[in-house]
């Protein structure tokens, strides 16, 4: 590093630009020096903990994944030769996305509105808001503790299956699985719609109501279309959330490897049934678990990866496409 | 005390408005010739004594204001920026309720009914109103306009069942001609100046009686103002108007009467140009002279 003065030298124009950040570095106070380096240092293990997860994970789910694994059913088995695919956990996880975001969605769509639009009684509108705030913040395995009690609850029988004897509830069950993780997708589903409705400028709403339109038709026809985009963005982030929890599934599902209807009737008693999905497969199937089966588990954590960033891909897909429609704000 | 003057008919030579700001008029149009203006309607808004307070304020925004607005005139509101213009134009199809905290006293009587007495979303399709803001919705032009028309019934009309309202819509707005290759379009990629006559068209789709405009050109460059000036011209023929405006060469030029505020109150309504060559009041002669505001 040279100490030469910039003018002259045969690299002289323009002033180099290590030249030009050293004569910065050197307006800075040594606090913010210091704070600049451990920024960097932070980022830079970050980076390197975020590189090797993926590097790993790819390699190890690259080398066993297979179309067959994905469209085989598992089988219990002693030696990892005969424990089959993993079809029914990926069937799982779909199911459980699917059931918990059919709650979620309009629960958390319908908080969200009545919050910003209407937040009449005030304080059962705080109240609901820090309800929801406590669900976010709660680990999940709380939640299902408190989610198998209720579903254990004799009312909610028909949710799962009950001992033949006519005795205690079962409680695990897609149904009951699904709705609980309903939790876990709500609060982002609530607070990106929140959001999005407070930024809607308040002229939006005067031109509606001016042109006489009722609150519901405003809502219904203004404001919902201009945040759909959030919404759809708080939703895809909520599944990536469920599809990644595990407590609540080995909790509220059980651990069977395959899907076992809970009654006769088609359909509904698969819900009624319980199953795994790719968390609770991999929890039950990895080394340190009662694995028997590391290599499939590797797969199946590779799959769920997949997954989830194929949900956060969907959400940064969304953000760049409402771009340009947007409102002023 | 104001008192309000009969309705005059002013016949101005070739109908140019004298003395404009020659700055003022760069890139305009021709002054729109009056010469044949249509004589006054009925009135058909009548504001009486009305006030109106915000929480937390101790002065009224609005104090006791009466004022007229008949059929075929155009009424403009001036004054310097905060002396209740938006205030009063928002209480007049009841718009300003919507502020927490915000009463009104006096009446409004629309065609002789208290406004009070009308069912609100009733009263926002007669008294139309236009934003300082263009606000077009987030969705395309024909729906814009489409979302305006479509009563709240349970059965929607189609698409080919309102295009000729959208059209005519349109049409008054002098938008048509620029939109009509594609009204799929959505409405916020339209300039300024589309979206606000789109705003217009809206507005005009539910065929009001009253049209409230709130500074709709200060957003607009010269060329789309004086679009939107001529068509206040043409459709102050079939509505009564009432704009808001801060530049007094637009007020001269738009305005049949123009009542000038000032901290809440009323100061003086009169004809155009007698209140801006023979000001009564003190103040207004400062305001149109451009001494303060
Ligand atoms: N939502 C509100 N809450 C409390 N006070 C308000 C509110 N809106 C307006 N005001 C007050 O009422 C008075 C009149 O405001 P208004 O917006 O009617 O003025 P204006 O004449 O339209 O001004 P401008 O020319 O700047 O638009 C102002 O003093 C303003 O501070
Ligand atoms: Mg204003």
């Amino acid at each position: 590093m040279s100490t030469a003065p910039t003018t002259g030298g045969p690299r002289a124009t323009p002033p180099g630009r290590r030249q030009r950040l050293l004569g910065e570095l050197r307006l800075w106070r040594p606090l913010d020096l210091l704070g600049v380096v451990a920024a960097w240092t932070v980022g830079a293990l970050l980076l390197l903990v975020a590189a090797s997860l993926l590097l790993y994970m790819g390699i190890k789910g690259l080398q066993y994944v297979s179309l067959d694994l994905l469209i085989t059913r598992p089988q219990p088995g002693a030696d990892q030769s005969e424990t089959g695919g993993i079809l029914d956990p990926i069937l799982g996880t779909l199911m459980i996305i699917a059931i918990a975001t059919a709650i979620a969605l309009p629960l958390a769509v319908g908080a969200a509105l009545w919050i910003v639009e209407y937040s009449r009684p005030r304080w059962l509108a705080r109240v609901v808001e820090s309800g929801i705030e406590v669900i976010a913040g709660a680990p999940s395995i709380a939640i299902a503790i408190f989610g198998l009690a209720i579903f254990q609850l004799p009312i909610f029988s028909w949710a799962s299956f009950s001992a033949a004897d006519g005795g205690g509830v079962f409680g695990r069950s897609f149904i009951a699985a699904g709705s609980v993780m309903s939790l876990i997708a709500l609060p982002s589903i609530f607070a990106t719609t929140r959001e999005a409705l407070q930024s809607v400028p308040r002229h939006v709403r005067e031109a509606s109501y001016g042109l006489g339109k009722t609150k519901w038709a405003t809502i219904r026809r203004v404001l919902l279309p201009t945040v759909k985009p959030d919404i759809a963005t708080g939703t895809a982030l909520g599944m990536g959330r469920i599809a990644g929890d595990t407590a609540i599934i080995v909790l509220l599902l059980g651990a069977t490897l395959q899907l076992q209807a809970g009654s006769g009737i088609p359909g509904v008693g698969t819900l009624q049934g319980t199953g795994s999905t790719l968390t609770s497969y991999v929890y039950n199937n990895s080394p340190t678990g009662e694995g028997n089966a590391p290599e499939k588990a590797y797969a199946a954590a590779f799959v769920l990866m997949l997954l989830i960033i194929g949900l956060n891909l969907l959400v940064a897909g969304i953000g760049r496409r409402r771009a340009g429609t947007d409102l002023p704000r | 005390m104001v008192e309000f003057p009969p309705p005059v008919r002013r016949i101005t030579p070739n109908g140019s408005p004298n003395v404009v700001d020659p700055a003022d008029r760069q890139g305009m149009p021709e002054p729109i010739a009056r010469a044949t203006r249509p004589s006054y309607g009925p009135e058909r808004l009548r504001i009486d004594g009305v006030s109106i307070h915000y929480a937390g304020t101790e002065r009224p925004a609005v104090n006791a204001v009466t004022l007229p607005v008949r059929q075929g005139e155009v009424l403009a509101l001036i004054g310097p920026s905060g002396c209740g213009k938006t205030t009063l134009l928002r209480s007049l199809n009841r718009l300003v309720e919507l502020t927490p905290g915000a009463s009104r006293q006096g009446r409004i009587l629309l065609d002789g009914e208290d406004v009070d007495h009308l069912e609100i979303t009733r009263l926002r399709r007669r008294v139309s109103m236009i934003f300082q803001q263009p606000n077009p919705f987030p969705m395309s032009i024909f729906d814009n306009v489409a979302y305006a028309i479509r009563e709240q019934a349970m059965r929607r009309p189609g698409k080919a069942a309102l295009m000729p309202r959208v059209e005519t819509a349109l049409r008054r707005a002098g938008l048509w001609d620029e939109v009509a290759d594609d009204l799929g379009r959505p409405a916020l990629r339209l300039s300024g100046g589309q979206q606000q006559r789109l705003c217009i068209a809206r507005a005009l789709a539910v065929e009001p009686d009253v049209l409230l405009m709130d500074e709709p050109c200060s957003a607009l460059d010269p060329i789309s103002t004086g679009v939107v000036e001529e068509l206040i011209h043409e459709l102050r023929e079939n509505l009564a108007i009432v704009i808001v405006t801060h530049n007094l060469a637009q007020a001269r030029r738009v305005g049949d009467h123009v009542a000038f505020m000032y901290l809440g109150d009323l100061v003086e309504y009169a004809p155009t140009e007698e209140l801006f060559t023979r000001p009564r009041a003190d103040r207004t002669r400062e305001y149109v002279q451009g001494s303060f505001g």
